[in-house]
């Protein structure tokens, strides 16, 4: 298991290093710079500008510099939001992205499991069906459709819960002042969860069908245990393998589903920074997100890896 | 006597059955599977609907896409005038914009999974066919690369070299064939090594015949699924580009573009974008019904 765990963190850490080198070139391999807008600069100020943000600099001693300062943390100052630096706008941004994006996946992971079971348990019958049908919905109609109609609905037309702000509002905060904080957040989640647990209800329920179909699961039952047991701790175990693999693309998944999600609900955080970044050519500002990002979804497939590894015994054998 | 004959009646009916499921070719029956597919059938009538209507639906309103109609500005559909879709915020047509935008997104969807096809296939051929270092070497590369982000590398690459469509074809389909490389390599990797492989060649089946008898149809099932699978998530790639405004630029249309104008009006003209959104939708739908009746009916296992 050590070993296991050994490799996989040795994936993961020249996995970080191609992430950041593949983006700084793409983005300096560009024509044009960040401040080709101002067309009207004095050339003097435009060496200037160039020369604090080590434009003026070969590709090659730029991309060495970037390295070192970010391997100390510092993201270099931000193009657009000239009076911030990227770590500053990170630290603003990554709590609310990760509040979403931690929830979305949990929502996604509890729900998306618990339907697929369920289905699976009464394989064709109305309730498999209509867990079916509300999954290929899900997977039909993404997130930027969900998310306005939502926020029509909920937002506008019941008022039910606020819209485009980080502030408890709604008829809902008043009603239940306990859930208040968590208001803001309630439609982004949703519009984020629901194409994934649509995906892991169906990879889950197809996963359990064939499990339950295992000569194994008839020893259980032919030795008579529960039917309750012979779920949860039989056919769960084995079942849920493809899920816990499936994870890592889901997180891959729920990251870029938050741009748009943080986009349409107008909430500050990482995903927002980073379209406004691409948009407007700010270089620090895209890269420091992509490594963040990037350090993000590899840290949380390392985890999944080695939830892997526990829960499959194949994997300790082979270690 | 009598029972003679029955005897050989029965006899021949057998070898006539034998003959018969002898003789009936490996696609005829996977066609048959599939045509019992109700929603399967369902969704390739819906979808050949709306591909003829993407390109026909245009030319068959009274409006062009150049027509700003100033006097018609937000009018929600109705048959008065023929605006069938009604119009958008500019007064233009949106039957004309919503067939357009279904031209482009399903364009786009097929360009770019015949790209993502492309890499993938050799790449994965040729991984499983060499097999041993080679093998595991390009698909480590593959690991690393399929945990990275590569929506945010699309973005990069769209907003750095410019907004143009044959850019979104190439970017789309360079990162979305990863998947496909990992399932060709797979198949093929596990057809090198069956016993139906060993017994066809140890009965002396010529390497042609193996190839197109055996190898072909166990290797493409998956791909064809696949492809249809891959197909709509590439229709969902393009919107989300379009949505953010990195993707198709006007006057060109996509059904992304749509729905991204669609949501910023939806309080007054909600029409513009349930329009485009239930035809993406539904589009969505059948392709995932026809992928699922492929899978059941290229099987071999349901054999």
């Amino acid at each position: 298991m050590t070993s296991y765990a050994l490799k996989r963190l040795m994936i993961a850490l020249p996995t970080l290093f191609v992430v950041v080198s593949a983006s700084f070139f793409l983005m300096h391999a560009a024509p044009g710079g960040p401040f080709d807008a101002d067309a009207n600069l004095e050339p003097q100020v435009l060496a200037n500008l160039k020369a604090a943000y080590d434009l003026d600099k070969p590709v090659f001693e730029q991309y060495v510099i970037y390295l070192g300062k970010v391997a100390r943390g510092d993201f270099g100052p931000s193009i657009i939001y000239q009076d911030s630096s990227v770590s500053k706008l990170i630290a603003t941004g990554l709590p609310v992205s990760l509040r979403i994006g931690l929830s979305a996946i949990f929502i996604a992971a509890l729900l998306g499991g618990t339907l697929g079971i369920v289905a699976a348990l009464r394989q064709n019958t109305r309730t498999d069906y209509t867990v079916m049908a509300f999954a290929m919905t899900g997977i039909a109609v993404p997130s930027f459709v969900l998310a306005p109609l939502m926020t029509l609905i909920f937002g506008v037309l019941l008022k039910l819960l606020p819209i485009a702000t980080l502030e408890p509002g709604g008829s809902l905060a008043r009603d239940f002042p306990a859930f208040a904080p968590m208001t803001p957040y309630i439609l982004p989640v949703i519009a984020l969860a629901i194409p994934q647990v649509a995906i892991i209800s169906r990879l889950t329920r197809g996963a359990m069908i064939e499990v339950l179909r295992q000569n194994y699961i008839r020893t259980a039952r032919a030795k008579g245990l529960p039917e309750q047991r012979v779920v949860w701790r039989h056919a769960l175990q084995a079942g849920i393998l493809p899920v816990v693999s499936y994870l890592g693309p889901a997180i891959a998944g729920i990251v870029t589903g938050a741009v748009v999600v943080e986009t349409i609900f107008q909430l500050p955080g990482m995903g927002r920074f980073f379209i406004q970044g691409a948009i407007n050519r700010d270089y620090p500002l895209v890269l420091g997100i992509v490594v963040i990002f990037a350090a993000a979804i590899i840290v949380m497939n390392l985890i999944v890896d080695l939830l892997y590894g526990l829960l499959d015994p194949k994997v300790k054998v082979d270690a | 006597m009598a029972l003679f004959q029955a005897q050989r009646d029965a006899q021949l009916q057998m070898m006539d059955a034998a003959a018969r499921l002898r003789g009936r070719p490996l696609w005829r029956e996977a066609l048959e599977r599939f045509t019992r597919n109700r929603a399967a059938m369902g969704g390739v009538i819906v979808l050949s609907f709306i591909a003829v209507m993407a390109v026909i639906g245009p030319m068959m309103s009274p409006y062009t896409l150049e027509d700003l109609a100033w006097d018609a500005i937000g009018v929600p559909p109705s048959f008065e005038n023929s605006r069938w879709f009604g119009t958008d915020d500019t007064g233009r047509d949106m039957w004309v914009l919503t067939w357009m935008g279904a031209h482009v997104s399903l364009t786009i969807g097929v360009m770019t999974t015949l790209v993502a096809l492309s890499i993938g296939v050799i790449y994965g051929a040729t991984a499983g066919y060499l097999g041993g270092r080679a093998d595991n070497v390009m698909m480590r590369f593959v690991d690393v690369i399929y945990a990275l982000p590569l929506l945010f590398f699309i973005i990069i690459l769209v907003t750095v070299f410019g907004r143009n469509i044959f850019l979104v074809f190439v970017a789309i389909g360079c990162v979305e064939w990863l998947t496909m490389a990992r399932i060709v390599r797979g198949q093929t990797l596990s057809v090198k090594r069956k016993e139906y492989i060993e017994a066809a060649l140890a009965s002396g089946v010529r390497t042609g015949t193996i190839i197109r008898r055996h190898v072909i149809p166990n290797v493409i099932g998956p791909v064809i699924v696949y492809v249809t699978l891959l197909v709509p998530t590439n229709i969902l790639v393009e919107s989300y580009l379009s949505f953010l405004g990195l993707g198709v630029q006007e006057p060109l249309t996509s059904w992304g573009v749509l729905i991204s104008r669609g949501a910023n009006a939806l309080e007054t003209a909600p029409w513009l974008l349930l329009i485009p959104a239930t035809c993406l939708a539904i589009t969505m739908f059948c392709f995932n019904f026809i992928g699922d009746g492929l899978r059941d009916a290229l099987d071999p296992k349901d054999r």
